[in-house]
């Protein structure tokens, strides 16, 4: 008991010595291995189902890697024959391919002596030769020719809502926060604290009013009717203002008395210095935005306006569920995502711990 | 961010063009209004955004709430005062749903606080245990911390599919289960059980945010603390518990607030992981909010907004409290 308190007590402090690994040590590295395992588990699951054939995915318990039947090509037949190992009557096995079944009884040949002639086999006296091999019609199939999951339409109306609706949130929050951190106006405070108080309230809270004016608009089944309503961010508003108020008066007012309009300050002096917060913002809105599913889903009800979230949730949501399509799109979703945190991953954990917000 | 400058030279020109353009229109305008009035300029398109999308749709929001009918424009609609909110409230016993008009409703509160209790007190538990591991003296600290920050960047739907699969009956969880000798059984079907996994999986997604909070909260320490401490003679348990544990409390607070906000707002990943069920065993407020006003046969809206006002007024109690409890952790 007192060892083991001992043992706790250790693994709470988190002073950095130098010392000896111990109990204390183990116990963290048991965590970060569970955790890992916990975490990326799953996701690797995903991506190694991703490559299983329709048949591959039925099978119970799972094999871990993506296996598929042999397909051998035989001497006087057109099509390719699947591969299994027979095993004979005096007891060897062999490897045949099968040319057809007709109810418990399929007719084998030897594809290395197709010669020799076919012979009968009972179906129980057979196995599958299987091998390691991907499924990548998983991934090429919807890219061409399914006509319930327009794949590229909504990776198309994905990437336009995600790339077009950053642009236009870092312009029109980056030309707010330079008037409110860098101009004496009346009623500036009250704008100011009139777009922060909003900074909790989610569109969740007026669904109805923002859909009416959607509606009203004409925007309905329309890009713009996903892209525009959230481009006012508070939190962009936030974080641009706190960092351009660090950003010294001195510098504008010696760029006016060279001549410089208030538009040239703003694009010239403002933007390049404010850039690493810029950056953040632009790394959160792509989040939000590629991510974005409960707008989206009531602003879009046609197919070819879904986003890839939308068009993901109605295709998984369909009576009998075409795992190996499912399965192999959810990947392609998570992918850019994945990347950009691979590339920028230093980047946007310091981001989201300095400024709390996501 | 190098990737990016390949398309420099497309989007340049463009850009140099479109720059100067405005520069050109504004100029004169600048002359006119002087200097300092160029900030309503500047403020004006995000405050257009702003006031048509969400200032004036929180304003209309409480005449929908007190509208009845299926139309969706207000003219349309007839006024019934607060004939929503009677709706909504009408219930012979507020503890048990069943006796209410709007039922489900009120299965969706209850399921929400249960949702919430279960989910915000996962995320301080493993946020904290993660966020102190990790700050522990150990190998490949950057990795560590990127593969439980991972799920927080993936969306709700990929989520629950991922989820869905790992879970489903003929999936990779039960064949765990039935190796180590148990049953498998129908995970998202078993009310308890959707429940748990409803919980563990938003859990799972989103620990890793505040994980990274409450890191830099621990960072934040200095440390001569703990060397006055083990000065004073203090044990590890002692350092924790007189040392961290205090310092580390306003921090737990925003943790604790930031969760509690978002879990009330719950909706996505569990719409797509269960749909709601089963029966109505995981259908929370939000999905309520939804389903009244946009995916029904006949659309609610002003059951909807009635509801909405209930979800908005507690995430601004919520928010006060933040509000509160930052200035005092503060001040102090």
């Amino acid at each position: 008991m007192a060892a083991e308190r001992m043992t706790i007590s250790q693994f709470l402090a988190n002073r950095r010595g130098r010392r000896r690994p111990d109990t204390s040590d183990l116990l963290t590295y048991l965590y970060l291995t569970i955790g890992t395992i916990l975490m990326f588990g799953p996701v690797l699951w995903l991506v190694a189902s991703s490559f299983k054939t329709q048949a591959g995915l039925v099978k119970y318990p799972p094999p871990l890697l993506p296996y598929q039947q042999v397909q051998v090509e035989v001497a006087g037949f057109d099509k390719m024959l699947p591969l299994y190992e027979v095993t004979l009557e005096d007891g060897t096995t062999q490897e045949m391919a099968q040319v057809r079944r007709v109810g418990i009884e399929a007719r084998m040949i030897d594809p290395a002596n197709p010669d020799a002639g076919e012979i009968k086999v009972n179906i129980r006296q057979r196995t599958p030769v299987e091998e390691v091999k991907l499924a990548w019609e998983n991934y090429l199939d919807p890219l061409i020719e399914l006509d319930n999951f327009d794949f590229f339409t909504y990776l198309k109306n994905s990437i336009i809502v995600t790339s077009v609706a950053t642009a236009i949130t870092l312009v029109i929050n980056s030309m707010a926060a330079f008037a409110l951190s860098k101009y004496q106006f009346k009623g500036r405070d009250a704008i100011f604290v009139l777009f922060i108080s909003t900074l909790m309230i989610p569109i969740t809270v007026i669904l109805v009013p923002v859909f009416l004016v959607i509606t009203s608009i004409g925007w309905k089944n329309n890009l713009w009717g996903v892209i525009i309503p959230g481009a006012a961010t508070p939190t962009g508003i936030f974080l641009l203002r706190q960092y351009m108020l660090t950003i010294p008066d001195e510098l504008l007012d010696a760029a006016r008395i060279d001549g410089a309009s208030e538009w040239h300050i703003y694009w010239r002096i403002i933007l390049p210095l404010a850039r690493p917060a810029l950056a953040v913002l632009a790394i959160f809105s792509v989040m939000w935005r590629w991510n974005d599913f409960l707008w989206p889903l009531i602003v879009l009800s046609q197919n070819d306006y879904f986003t890839l979230q939308v068009g993901l949730n109605a295709f998984q949501g369909e009576l009998q569920i075409q795992w190996h399509y499912v399965l192999a799109m959810t990947v392609v979703t998570l992918l850019p995502i994945t990347l950009v945190f691979a590339i920028l991953q230093r980047f946007i954990t310091t981001g989201i711990a300095t400024t709390g917000m996501k | 961010m190098r990737l990016l400058s390949i398309l420099d030279p497309l989007t340049r020109p463009i850009l140099l063009l479109l720059v100067t353009v405005v520069d050109r229109v504004l100029t004169p305008f600048q002359r006119r209004i002087g200097i300092d009035k160029m900030g309503y300029f500047f403020v004006l398109p995000n405050l257009l955004i702003f006031g048509i999308f969400v200032l004036f749709p929180m304003l209309l929001n409480f005449y929908y709430a007190m509208t009845g009918g299926t139309k969706l424009f207000p003219e349309d609609r007839p006024f019934i005062g607060l004939g929503n909110f009677d709706n909504l409230f009408d219930c012979g016993d507020f503890l048990s749903p069943n006796s209410c008009q709007e039922d489900l409703f009120w299965r969706g509160i209850f399921n929400t606080i249960q949702f919430v209790i279960f989910q915000v007190s996962g995320i301080v538990v493993f946020s904290l245990m993660t966020a102190l591991v990790l700050n522990r003296k150990i190998v490949a600290r950057g990795f560590f911390r990127s593969v439980f920050f991972y799920p927080v960047l993936l969306s709700p739907v990929v989520v629950a599919l991922i989820w869905k699969w790992v879970l489903q009956h003929e999936g990779v969880l039960n064949a765990i289960v039935e190796i180590f000798g148990g049953e498998s059984t129908r995970w998202l079907l078993d009310p308890n059980w959707a429940l748990f996994w409803v919980v563990f999986v938003s859990v799972w997604a989103l620990m890793g945010f505040y994980t990274l909070i409450l890191l830099a909260g621990l960072q934040s320490i200095p440390p001569e603390l703990y060397e006055a401490s083990s000065i004073d003679g203090a044990n590890n348990w002692q350092d924790f518990r007189f040392v961290t544990m205090p310092l580390l409390m306003p921090t737990m607070f925003v943790v604790l607030v930031l969760a509690l906000i978002r879990a009330v707002q719950m909706f996505d990943q569990i719409y797509v992981l269960t749909g709601g069920g089963p029966g109505t065993r995981t259908q929370l407020l939000v999905q309520y909010i939804y389903t009244t006003g946009f995916s029904s046969q006949i659309q609610l809206f002003g059951l909807s907004a009635a509801a909405s006002m209930v979800l908005g007024i507690t995430l601004l109690i919520l928010t006060l409290l933040q509000l509160r409890l930052g200035n005092q952790s503060s001040l102090a």
